[in-house]
C-alpha cells in the first residue's frame, strides 16, 4: 500500500517540474525589441496618467476618512 | 481614532505604490510590456485578501471560543472587504489577461479555482443573510468562514500547482525565488501589499465601527 502512495506521489512530483522558469536578467531592462510606453514616457505624459491614477486614489482615501471621521463623531456623541 | 499612524502608513504607501508602480524602470518582457506594472495592483489584490482572511478566520475562531458578537463583528467585516478585494481582483485579472493570453476567461486552473473560491465566499454571505438569530448568526458563520479558509488555500495555493497554469510560478514550487520577479519589482510589490492591505483594513475597521454603533443603539431603544 505504501509502496502505491510512494509511486503516486512520485508521478505528481513529475509532472510538477514540466514548466520551465526563465530567469529575468539585466538585458531585459535594455531590451529595446519590446514595445513599451517609451513614446508616451519621453513626451511626459505619463506623469498625466501618475496624476489621474493619483487622484483616484486621493478621491478614495479622502471619502474613507471623512466617513472615520464621521464613525468617530457619532461615537463620542454616543457615549456622552 | 485612538491610534492613526498605520493609517497614515496605508497612505503613504499607496502613494507610493501609485508613483514608483507607474515610474520605475521594469523588466522590458515579450507580450507583457508595460501590463508587467498589474503586478502591483493585481496580484496585491489577492495577496490583501488572503491576509484579510487570515484575520477573519483568527475573529471567527475568537468568536467560537468566547461567544462574544464583538468578535463576529470583525470576522465579518473583514471578510465583506476580502470579498471585495477578491473581486476587485478577478476583474483586474481578467483585463490583464484579454491583452496578455488573449482570452478574457481561459480554462487556467488558477481561475477557475479562484472563481470556485470566490462563489464559496458568496455563499457565505447568503448563508449569513438566511439565519435571524445573531449569535446563531455568528456561530455558523465563524464555523463556515473557517471552512471556507481552509478549502480555499488548497483551491489557490496547491492545487494550480500541481498542474501547469498560465500564471507564472505555477507547476512546480516556485515560493519566493529570483524567478519570474526581480528585486526592482519587489521594492514596489511588497510595500504594495501592505499599502493595499492597511487600506482594506481601515475600511473594514470603520464598518466594525458602525456596526457596533448600530448594535448600542439598539440596545439603548430595547432598554429605554
Amino acid at each position: 500500500m505504501k509502496k502505491y502512495i510512494f509511486i503516486l506521489l512520485l508521478l505528481i512530483s513529475f509532472t510538477g517540474t514540466a514548466q520551465d522558469k526563465i530567469d529575468i536578467t539585466a538585458e531585459d531592462y535594455q531590451n529595446s525589441t519590446v514595445q513599451m510606453a517609451d513614446g508616451m514616457r519621453s513626451e511626459g505624459k505619463i506623469y498625466v496618467l501618475v496624476t489621474i491614477i493619483g487622484i483616484v486614489l486621493g478621491g478614495i482615501l479622502v471619502y474613507v476618512i471623512q466617513t472615520d471621521r464621521r464613525i468617530s463623531g457619532l461615537e463620542k456623541k454616543f457615549n456622552d | 481614532m485612538k491610534t492613526y499612524w498605520w493609517k497614515i502608513l496605508a497612505i503613504v504607501l499607496l502613494a507610493y505604490t501609485i508613483i514608483a508602480g507607474l515610474l520605475i524602470d521594469v523588466p522590458r518582457l515579450p507580450i507583457l510590456n508595460e501590463t508587467i506594472r498589474a503586478l502591483f495592483f493585481h496580484v496585491t489584490m489577492w495577496f490583501g485578501m488572503l491576509l484579510m482572511l487570515i484575520v477573519a478566520v483568527y475573529y471567527g475562531i475568537l468568536h467560537l471560543r468566547s461567544g462574544d458578537l464583538v468578535h463576529d463583528d470583525m470576522s465579518v467585516e473583514f471578510t465583506n472587504t476580502a470579498i471585495l478585494f477578491g473581486v476587485v481582483g478577478i476583474s483586474t485579472g481578467m483585463i490583464w489577461a484579454k491583452f496578455t493570453w488573449g482570452d478574457y476567461w481561459t480554462n487556467d486552473p488558477k481561475l477557475n479555482a479562484s472563481a470556485i473560491g470566490l462563489l464559496m465566499y458568496f455563499a457565505y454571505l447568503v448563508l449569513r443573510n438566511s439565519l435571524t438569530d445573531v449569535y446563531q448568526r455568528a456561530r455558523i458563520s465563524a464555523v463556515y468562514s473557517i471552512f471556507a479558509f481552509a478549502a480555499f488555500i488548497p483551491l489557490i495555493f496547491i492545487l494550480p500547482r500541481l498542474t501547469d497554469s498560465l500564471h507564472p510560478g505555477n507547476g512546480g514550487n516556485p515560493g519566493f525565488n529570483a524567478y519570474d520577479m526581480d528585486s526592482n519589482l519587489r521594492t514596489v510589490f511588497y510595500p504594495a501589499i501592505i499599502g493595499w492591505t492597511l487600506l482594506g483594513t481601515w475600511i473594514s475597521t470603520i464598518r466594525v465601527r458602525y456596526r457596533r454603533l448600530e448594535r448600542k443603539l439598539e440596545d439603548k431603544l430595547i432598554n429605554q
